[in-house]
Formats: structure tokens, sequence, C-alpha cells
């Protein structure tokens, strides 16, 4: 019969369904232990960063504004004291700070100033300068919704890279060094 | 007894009402204000604890962003304006219903597609087992 012919063929159909749907399950296992659900990529890059004006954490009556610092690129690195991750982040920011060859700019975020103060009194302050938050209002602009977060402002104020999390030497050589390499190679 | 029992069940329905408005205490115009404040917040995510709505979440961020989103209310904002508002913040990512976009066709038709196909299958198999009798004996015997 030429039946028999075909039949063959038509016996591995089940096994290549299913094959296929073990395929679809360890894709979908592989890439839930690889990416954080978490780590949302933010909408706001290569953006313009948000108008901003907060008070200096040391002189609360003088405020930093967006285009106080526009000019030359900057970091912005999200802190607060009841942050623990900001804790873990912190010998990071310090051994960092003056390799990064930019600004870096700490963002309290809803926290009281003297907490900060405290704070950075007891861990060293890793900032060349700190900006208070206290509603977190203008953090909702940035995008900002759990601490620690980092972001790369160009010269013009554009957003060019943000990482949620702490910074770790792996991140920074991996991902936030070629980006301030890659402006500074624009900027020349 | 008949009236102790409608006392009961009267506390019993003020002390649930009072637990559906316990989140936190904005002072909406009306009824219909709240309604329409509770539907757009159950539809949202909160982003830090990602399993919860803006609406039922405790969290910190939730509380901000509702009053946040009552504010704009209060200006008259549609509720596309405030989506808006906050996906240009927040990514899509914050709608629980996830819009038609190039990321999102395997989502809005991949189950769809996989349906018909299966129903393709099924209509095939049992096209070919009810033609001539004597096949479908043979089918039946070879294939299961």
């Amino acid at each position: 019969m030429n039946e028999v012919a075909r039949k063959p063929i038509g016996r591995f159909v089940p096994l290549i369904v299913f094959a296929a749907l073990v395929a679809f399950f360890v894709i979908g296992l592989v890439w839930n232990q690889t990416h954080d659900a978490r780590f949302v990529p933010s909408p706001l890059i290569d953006k313009p960063a948000p108008e901003f004006r907060l008070p200096r954490l040391e002189q609360p009556t003088q405020f930093v504004t967006k285009a106080d610092l526009l000019g030359k690129p900057y970091l912005i690195n999200v802190f607060a004291s009841w942050c623990f991750a900001c804790g873990d982040e912190h010998p990071t920011l310090m051994a960092y700070r003056d390799k990064f060859g930019l600004p870096l700019i700490g963002y309290d975020y809803k926290d009281a100033p003297q907490d900060a103060r405290a704070w950075l009194d007891r861990h060293g302050n890793p900032y060349h300068e700190v900006i208070t938050d206290q509603s977190g209002d203008t953090a909702i602009n940035f995008g900002v919704y759990g601490a620690p977060e980092t972001y790369l402002i160009d010269a013009e104020g554009v957003i060019r890279y943000k990482h949620i999390g702490p910074l770790t030497p792996d991140v920074i050589a991996k991902e936030l060094e070629p980006k301030i390499r890659a402006l500074e190679q624009a900027g020349t | 007894m008949k009236r102790l029992l409608i006392v009961i069940l009267v506390a019993f329905a003020l002390a649930l009402s009072a637990a559906a408005f316990a989140i936190d205490p904005l002072p909406f115009k009306d009824n219909a204000q709240r309604d329409r404040f509770q539907h757009l917040t159950r539809e949202l995510r909160c982003m830090v604890c990602q399993d919860e709505s803006l609406l039922a979440s405790n969290a910190d961020f939730a509380k901000q962003l509702r009053r946040q989103i009552f504010d704009m209310m209060q200006q008259g904002k549609s509720d596309k304006e405030i989506k808006d508002w906050l996906v240009a913040r927040y990514s899509t990512f914050i709608l629980y219903d996830p819009p038609l976009a190039p990321s999102t066709i395997a989502l809005w038709f991949g189950t769809p597609v996989i349906l018909l196909a299966g129903g393709i299958v099924v209509v095939v198999l049992l096209r070919r087992r009810t033609r001539p009798a004597r096949t479908l004996a043979e089918d039946l015997g070879d294939d299961w």
C-alpha cells in the first residue's frame, strides 16, 4: 500500500510538536534566568533630561537646576539613607568617583536631609555635589522607581544611559565606561 | 432577634465599605470621579511591586503616583493624557493592557494563530478519518 510510505513521517509529528514545546519552555526558563524583570528599559534614553530645580544638601537655600549643569557631561546617582542596596553600591562609588572623569552628582531621594548627611558622614561622601528631592516628585519625571539608579547626561542635557540597581565594577567597565568614552569622543 | 440580625448586617456592611476606601483619603469631587480613578489605577502597574496594581499597592511609589494621578484628574486631564504621561516616564510596561506595537504582535496574535493551526490540524485529521470506513480502521490501528 502507498500508505506505508507516508506513515513513518506522520509518526514523528507528535515528537516534533513536543520538541517545539520543550524548546519554548527552555527559552522561557533561560530568559528568566538571565533577565531581571525589575529592570525595565527607560523610555527616556536619548531624550532630554527633565527640568529640575532642587536644593543642595549642604546649603538648602541654594538650588541647582538643569541649566546650571549644561555644558559638560555628568552622572546623577539616585540614593537614599534608607536604601539598603545603596550601601552595597557605596564602596564602588568611592573607588570610582575620580576615575569617571566627570562630576558625580548625588540625588538624595525621598530622604530627610539630616539622615542623608549622617549617612554620608558615616560612610564617606563620593559625590561632587548632592541635591535633595524630599517629595520625590522630580524623581518621577526622571522615571525613578527604585534606588539606586544612575544616569549619564551629556553636555546638551540629554540622558545617554541609565542603570537601575547598584553600580558594580563589572557594570562600569562593560556599560558605563564605554558610554562615557563615546561622549568624550563625540565632544572632541 | 430579627432586629439584631439587621444591626449586625448593617455594621458588617459599614465595616466593608470603610475598608474599601482605607488606602488613602483623596478628596474626590464625586463618586463618578472616584470610580474613574479606581478604574484607571487598577489598569496600571506598580513598578516597584510588579504584580500589584497602582490601586492595590501600599508601596510608597504607588501612593505617590496615586497622588499625582489624582492631581492630574483635578486639572481636567483625560485618562489617555494621564496614561501617556506615565508611559513617557516608565514605558508601556506600566500599562497592564499592552498596546498593539511591533514588540507585542506575538502577544496579541500568537494565541489565536496557534489556536487556528491546532483547529486546522484537528479538522484535517477528522476529515481523513471519516472518509471511507476501511481507512478509519487502518488509521486507528496504525496511528494510535
